[in-house]
Order: structure tokens, then C-alpha cells, then sequence
């Protein structure tokens, strides 16, 4: 194969400012830069994890009755749950995760839902990413964040990393695209030629321009970061977003998303692979980042919960509160956050879900306010119209 | 006005087949397509009864090592008939109908056990009606093993019917919900949760039987809730009449006419069509009882419908797009499914239930065009005698601006030239 042509741009220094997006099998990955040391990353499970199955309330006098064979073992039995302090337990295909408990870096914040009463996928994920319910906004909310550090000093650009960016990161912070593979054996004379014909055009030009760039970043820096044997492609995007997010030029926002949440059918066979790969990646992101995991708040964060009872096929429909994950150096973990409604029938949300007891806006904004001292007024142009669920305190260490 | 034929070739059609002959008059090319028999209905897809055959073989008498498995055979012969179809139809139009509504009523191989029921059920349930009512369409998919598989159905059960009690088993919403919210009325039409689990009960029932002679749908009455049932203020018999009844009304609701016209729109003539044209292709829509072709051959009357094109060729018609325009021997063609996961839009695979994304800012993703490119310079390297500026030409015409003419004129070698048509800001549009 003939060598590469002279990348269009060459320093990582470029990166600096910047988005970036890789997509695989339904797993993708998007990064954001800010002039901070501090990194946050947004993690969505898109298709309604369960919250009840993830972290167990197995001292709810109620859970038991109303599905009884969802629920795993107890702890202390054979593959029994991981328990998180007497009431709640961590499910068994979550291992990494328990051992950031037990290291204080995990902070579960149950019976949380983003406010918006549908249990329609498509709507709650749209408004979890956009951040509000208002019909005017069309950035993600992420991207707002990304805004709120000012723009991108001169000749910096946004990087995305495959095919496609999540709402969470869209908006009028520049993003471009890159994807692990290159295309080794085209002329770079001929991607020249290619940007110029695009240039005038308003949708594919920037387009093109701004993912020729990424190429050229990607072959140096990303060099080193193919997938590891015997892994998905979750695990292997946290630990590319791992390095990336960690070096001292790199970006410090990113935003990745997994799939395969939807348990409607056969939950107790289906979710353990899918909680696993969660448990991989979270551990991968954190070998990834190193020291710069001190400075780390991830969030992961899901549309909405599903119904406490099972549904007739050993699954579960589409419900309201789930729980919600902050995880990082700088969490204040150990313990599990937010307010237990309850699982006896007169608390349930519509006799059919965990009723919700905070909002994730809040969730978002106490980590926003505690982790990049966003005052009132810029949490509120973050997230506009959320009075009703205020920022949340003490998720982060002092 | 003239009505441009490279125009309707383009944003009605899957782009034009080498030097196919022009048509004279646009819109009457158009409307005999709408109007006429499709020829791809005889194509030799597979039927469902010998993909769900096949799964019973497989599970009965275990596939060999080494060996594929019938169904995978199957799906491996009917996928070729497909691409061919897309690259050789004289009917484009037809065609273009016929992948738009399998996508409103998308099936995923995401789920495996579909692979070799996909095909059948476009061509089963999404082929046949592309220019018919739409309720008939609506009928055909939810009673097909694809949608019933894909959406969870066959499993579910009355929690009160004879067989939810004996199995102690119950309702699965799936299908229900994704049938309101996707396939019919949509999210704002004003529907509870309450409306969503009793439509779930008035399709209970409505499953696959595998054990069958002939394996296929089935109405199992042991699994169906007992009791009439109430959706939205309208009450649904017990039985599978009551579920014929709320895909009858669904399919004929004034939401779900709008819905489909601005399916329609968004597809074929602009990202967010105006209200007014959406206004009036759902009109035609309630004046016919939900007739497609009636729809689609208002479509063609709307000046919306001959503006200049602004929308961005997904990644499947790109790839069709392409081969046509090359219009090389079916041996010689490059690998069409493949080229389709590559760019972004593998076949039939939609990640989730609302199928693919139809504006041009979901498909206007640098990298993937710049795979586009990519490709295009591999393929024109496999074929030095292509002529540049006759393939640019003959797949453009008038549409092909001064800047990429020239552009292909004094690229440095002829691969070049052929890679820049093909990857040139006129060709991603449709």
C-alpha cells in the first residue's frame, strides 16, 4: 500500500478546543475540549436501563412481590449481589463498578428521571440530550457546557470520531468527525480538490473540511488505540476516550453512548451481558485516564426506568425513574444518592413505576456547579427552564 | 414549466442507469410507475413460510459444523435479488415507495432471527401496498412474523387469558406502543399509558405458530385477553376481530394520514416540508380512504415537488446511485450490501424501531462522505477505460455545475476525474 499523503493537519495542538465522536456497533463516543483540567464525560444508555435491576433495592420489603424473577440472589450467595451498605446491591455483572464503591469513586443516585413524563424512547432521549423541554432549543446540552468556556481560540476545530454525533454534543460549538479506520491510499492532492468542490456547498462542506482534519489528527494520535482483543466496542471507545481526555492537550468534555437497554423480553438472560459491558468500559475509561482520573466526574445517565412488576415475557416495559451513576476522583461516593420512594403500591408512579424523586437536571447541574464552579446564571443557560429541580449538593468531594 | 428528466430520475428515482433513455415527459414517466403493476413482485425472494421452514429445520435437526445454516442460505440468496432489483429496475419510482415505507415500518437484523424474513416481509407485506390503501399495509405488517418477532408480540399474553394464567405470563407492549407511536396516529396524538397497555390486550394473541403444518401467523386464542377493551374511547371486541378492528381505525385516523404525507414530503421533496403541502397530501389521504397511490401522485402535482434538490442521498442510494451511473455487468458490480453497512446504512438494520434518519443533516457526516470518496477512487481505479465526463454527464445532465465540470477536466489522471464525479457535491444530492 502506498504511504500516506502529508496529513492535512498535523499537531495534535489542533485537538485543543475541541469535539470529537467515534461510533461502532452501536457504541460511540464524542469528546469536547475546554481550557480546564477537569473532565466530565456524559455516558448514555440509550434504549432504558432498568434501574431496579442495576441497583437492587433488596431491602425494599416490596421488591420481591412484584418481580420476583427478575430480582438476582442476595449478597453473599453465589453470584449474589454486590452489596452497596445493607439496603441496595449493585447487580453481579458489575464488579469494576462495586470496586469504586468500595474506593469511594462511585455514587448511584437512584429514583431519578429527566421530568419528562413520556414513555416514549425517542422523545426522552431528544429531551435528556437537548435538557430541556422547551420547543426553541435544539443544542444539546453538553454542547452548551462546551459553550460556556468560550470559543475556540483561533484555528482549533471540533473532532468527532464516527459516523454519527449524539444530540448531546450538537450545537453551534463546531464538531467534525473521525473513525478508527482511515482511508490509507487516497491522494492528498485529491482531498484537496474534493474540499475545494464542497466548500460553497452549506451542508456537506464544512463537513468534509472539518473531517479531513480529523484524519490527519487521528493517525498520531490515536495511534496505539486499536481495540483490545476480545472486547466490544464500548469497552475499547472508553479506553481511546480514556487517553484522549488524559493527555494535557486533550480534550476535557465527552459524551458516549451504548445501546441494548430495551429488556422487554428475557431481562434476567439479556441485561448481564450488557451491564457487563458497561462494567468494562467504566473500568477501561478509568485505566485509560490515570491520574487525570482525580479530576474526573463521568455521568451515566439512561431516558427513563422500566415497570416494577415484570411484564408477561420475563421482561420489563417502559417505566419512569431509573438511577443515575456519577462516578470519578472527585465524586463523593461510597454511598447511594437521592431520596427511596418506595415500592409499596401507593408510591408507585401511576401503580406501574418507580416514582421520581429528583430530577437528572439537577443531577447534572449540582456536578456542573461543584465541578467547573458554574454560577447560577450560567446552570440556568445550560439548562434553561429548570427551576423546578435545583442542583443537587455534596455529590463531589469538598 | 418542463418538467427536467434528469430531475425526477434523481429525486423520484434511484439515479440514472448508465445512458438509459431519458423519458419525454417527466411526471407521465412518474405517474405510470405509481399506476402500474410492479414487475418486482414476481422476483424470486424467498416466502415467509420457507424462512420460518427454515428456522424449524435448523432447530430440528442440528446444522452440521462448518456448514451454514438454512436460514443463513437463505438471506445470502435473496440479497443479491434485491441489490439487483435496485441497480437494473426500469421502475426507480416503484422502488424508491417500496424502501421508504419498510422503513416507516422498519424490521431490524439487529434482531438475528429475522435475517431471512427481512426480505420476505418487504416483499410480502411493504411490496405489495406501496400504492395501495395504506390500512391494507398496516394489516399485512402486523401480522407478519418479522414485525411480530422484531416487536416482542408472539410472547405476549393476557395476563387473564387461559394460557397467561397457566403460565403465569403477561403482557409485552412493545409492538403496541411502537405501533401508535411510529407505525400510525404518533406521539402527540394524545394517548395514555393506559391506552398503550390496552392495545397491548386487543393483540394479544396475535403470534407465530411454529409447530403449525404451515408455520406462520396465527391468532392463538388461549393466550388473548378476555373482554372487550378500550383504546383512546374506542371499544375493541375480545378476539382477533377486535385487533382488526384498531388497525382499521388506526390506519384510517386523521393523524395517522398526516403522518404518512409528511413521510411522504420529508422523503421525496424537502427536509421539513411545508405545512400547507403536508395539509394537502393528507387531505387527498382522507378524501380516498388512505390510497397511496392517490397520495403519491398528488405528491407529483405539488411545485414542492420540482424545486432543486436539496436533499442529501442516504448511504444506500448513494451506493444504488452509483452503480447505476457505472452501469457495469452484474459480475463485474462492486458488493452493494457491503458498500451500504460501510457509508453508514447497512441493509435493513436500522439500530432502533423509528428505522433511518431522512434529512440531510443526519447524513451529512464528514467522514462518511469522505468514504464515499475514498471508494470512489478505488472503483475508478478498477475501471481506467470509464469516460469521466460522459459518466458525469449522462448521471447529471444539466445539473452538474461549472465548478466540478471543470474540476473533472483537468484532474490529473482519468481514476481521478471518475472519482471526483462520483464524489461531487451534485452527485450527493437527491
Amino acid at each position: 500500500m502506498a504511504p500516506h499523503g502529508p496529513p492535512l493537519t498535523t499537531r495534535r495542538a489542533t485537538l485543543l478546543g475541541l469535539a470529537a465522536v467515534a461510533t461502532l456497533r452501536g457504541a460511540s463516543l464524542a469528546l469536547a475540549a475546554a481550557p480546564t483540567d477537569r473532565r466530565f464525560v456524559v455516558v448514555i444508555l440509550r434504549g432504558a436501563l432498568d434501574g431496579l435491576a442495576a441497583v437492587v433495592p433488596y431491602g425494599d420489603p416490596h421488591l420481591v412481590g412484584w418481580r420476583g424473577g427478575l430480582v438476582p440472589k442476595r449478597p453473599g450467595q453465589t453470584d449474589g449481589l454486590l452489596d452497596l451498605g445493607g439496603f441496595y446491591g449493585l447487580h453481579p455483572a458489575l464488579p469494576a463498578l462495586h470496586a469504586m464503591y468500595a474506593a469511594g469513586d462511585l455514587l448511584p443516585v437512584h429514583a431519578v428521571s429527566n421530568g419528562t413524563g413520556t414513555r416514549s424512547h425517542f422523545v426522552a432521549q431528544d429531551r435528556l440530550e437537548l435538557g430541556s423541554l422547551h420547543e426553541g432549543i435544539t443544542s444539546g446540552w453538553l454542547n452548551r457546557v462546551a459553550g460556556r468556556f468560550g470559543p475556540p481560540k483561533s484555528g482549533e476545530t471540533a473532532l468527532a470520531v464516527g459516523p454519527s454525533l449524539p444530540l448531546l454534543l450538537r450545537g453551534p460549538a463546531p464538531v467534525g468527525t473521525w473513525m478508527p479506520a482511515g482511508g490509507g491510499h487516497v491522494d492528498a492532492g485529491f482531498y484537496a480538490e474534493l474540499a475545494a468542490l464542497h466548500a460553497p456547498d452549506p451542508t456537506t462542506g464544512p463537513a468534509i473540511a472539518m473531517a479531513l482534519q480529523e484524519r490527519g489528527f487521528s493517525a498520531a494520535a490515536l495511534a496505539g488505540m486499536a481495540p483490545l482483543p476480545n472486547q466490544g466496542a464500548f469497552p475499547s471507545l472508553c479506553a481511546a476516550a480514556g487517553k484522549l481526555l488524559a493527555a494535557p492537550d486533550g480534550p476535557r468534555l465527552g459524551a458516549l453512548e451504548v445501546g441494548g437497554w430495551d429488556t422487554h423480553a428475557h431481562q434476567m438472560q439479556r441485561l448481564p451481558p450488557v451491564l457487563k459491558t458497561l462494567d468494562d468500559g467504566m473500568a477501561n475509561l478509568k485505566d485509560g485516564m490515570g491520574e487525570a482520573w482525580k479530576q474526573t466526574v463521568v455521568l451515566v445517565v439512561t431516558e427513563f426506568g422500566r415497570t416494577v412488576r415484570g411484564n408477561g415475557t420475563q421482561g420489563t416495559d417502559h417505566g419512569t425513574a431509573s438511577v443515575a451513576f456519577v462516578l470519578g476522583g472527585a465524586v463523593a461516593g461510597g454511598r447511594v444518592a437521592g431520596t427511596w420512594p418506595g415500592l409499596a403500591q401507593p408510591n408507585l408512579f401511576e401503580n406501574r413505576d418507580l416514582q421520581p424523586t429528583a430530577d437528572l437536571r439537577g443531577v447534572a447541574k449540582g456536578l456542573l456547579a461543584q465541578h467547573f464552579a458554574f454560577d447560577a446564571a450560567t446552570l440556568a443557560a445550560v439548562f434553561p427552564d429548570s427551576a423546578g429541580a435545583p442542583p443537587m449538593k455534596g455529590l463531589l468531594r469538598a | 414549466m418542463t418538467l427536467d428528466p434528469m430531475h425526477a430520475m434523481i429525486r423520484f428515482g434511484l439515479g440514472r442507469r448508465g445512458s438509459e433513455a431519458l423519458p419525454t415527459d417527466a411526471k407521465a414517466w412518474l405517474r405510470a410507475q405509481a399506476q402500474e403493476p410492479d414487475p418486482a413482485q414476481a422476483a424470486p425472494i424467498s416466502s415467509m413460510l420457507a424462512a420460518l421452514e427454515a428456522h424449524r429445520l435448523d432447530r430440528e435437526m442440528k446444522v452440521m459444523e462448518g456448514q451454514p445454516s438454512r436460514v443463513s442460505l437463505l438471506w445470502k440468496a435473496d440479497a443479491p435479488i434485491a441489490m439487483r432489483i435496485l441497480a437494473e429496475t426500469e421502475v426507480p419510482f416503484r422502488e424508491r415507495l417500496v424502501w421508504l415505507w419498510a422503513n416507516h415500518f422498519t424490521v431490524s437484523l439487529r434482531k438475528g432471527e429475522l435475517r431471512p424474513l427481512a426480505l420476505p416481509y418487504v416483499q410480502e407485506a411493504i411490496r405489495p401496498h406501496v400504492t395501495g390503501r395504506f390500512v391494507d399495509m398496516l394489516r399485512a405488517v402486523i401480522r407478519h412474523p418479522a414485525m411480530l418477532w422484531y416487536l416482542d408480540n408472539h410472547e405476549s399474553m393476557g395476563p387473564e387469558s387461559a394460557a397467561g394464567l397457566r403460565n403465569h405470563r403477561g403482557l409485552n407492549e412493545n409492538l403496541a406502543r411502537e405501533c401508535l407511536e411510529l407505525h400510525t396516529i404518533g406521539v402527540t396524538a394524545g394517548y395514555t399509558q393506559n391506552d398503550v397497555t390496552e392495545f397491548a390486550k386487543v393483540l394479544t394473541g396475535w403470534s407465530v405458530d411454529m409447530g403449525a403444518a404451515s408455520p406462520g401467523f396465527a391468532f392463538m386464542p388461549e393466550r388473548h385477553q378476555p373482554g372487550p377493551k378500550t383504546v383512546m374511547g374506542m371499544s375493541f371486541p375480545e378476539g382477533e376481530a377486535g385487533g382488526e378492528a384498531a388497525l382499521t381505525w388506526l390506519g384510517n385516523h386523521p393523524a395517522t394520514f398526516r403522518r404518512v404525507a409528511e413521510r411522504l414530503l420529508r422523503h421525496f421533496a424537502a427536509d421539513q416540508p411545508a405545512q400547507d403541502d403536508v395539509r394537502r397530501i393528507a387531505d387527498v389521504l382522507r378524501q380516498t380512504h388512505g390510497d397511496l397511490k392517490a397520495a403519491t401522485l398528488a405528491m407529483l402535482d405539488l411545485p414542492a415537488a420540482w424545486q432543486p434538490l436539496t436533499k442529501l442521498r442516504a448511504p444506500a442510494d448513494y451506493v444504488v446511485a452509483s452503480v447505476r451511473a457505472l452501469d457495469l455487468p452484474e459480475a463485474e458490480r462492486p458488493d452493494m450490501l457491503g458498500l451500504m453497512g460501510h457509508f453508514g446504512q447497512p441493509l435493513l438494520n436500522a439500530p432502533l424501531p423509528n428505522g433511518w434518519p431522512d434529512t440531510a443533516a443526519d447524513w451529512a457526516d464528514g467522514e462518511m462522505l469522505l468514504r464515499r470518496a475514498d471508494w470512489a477512487v478505488g472503483v475508478a481505479g478498477k475501471h481506467p477505460t470509464l469516460d469521466p465526463m460522459a459518466l458525469a454527464e449522462a448521471s447529471m445532465g444539466d445539473l452538474l455545475g461549472t465548478a466540478t465540470r471543470q474540476a473533472i477536466q483537468r484532474a490529473g489522471s482519468r481514476r481521478e476525474a471518475v472519482a471526483l464525479a462520483l464524489a461531487s457535491p451534485e452527485f450527493q444530492r437527491r
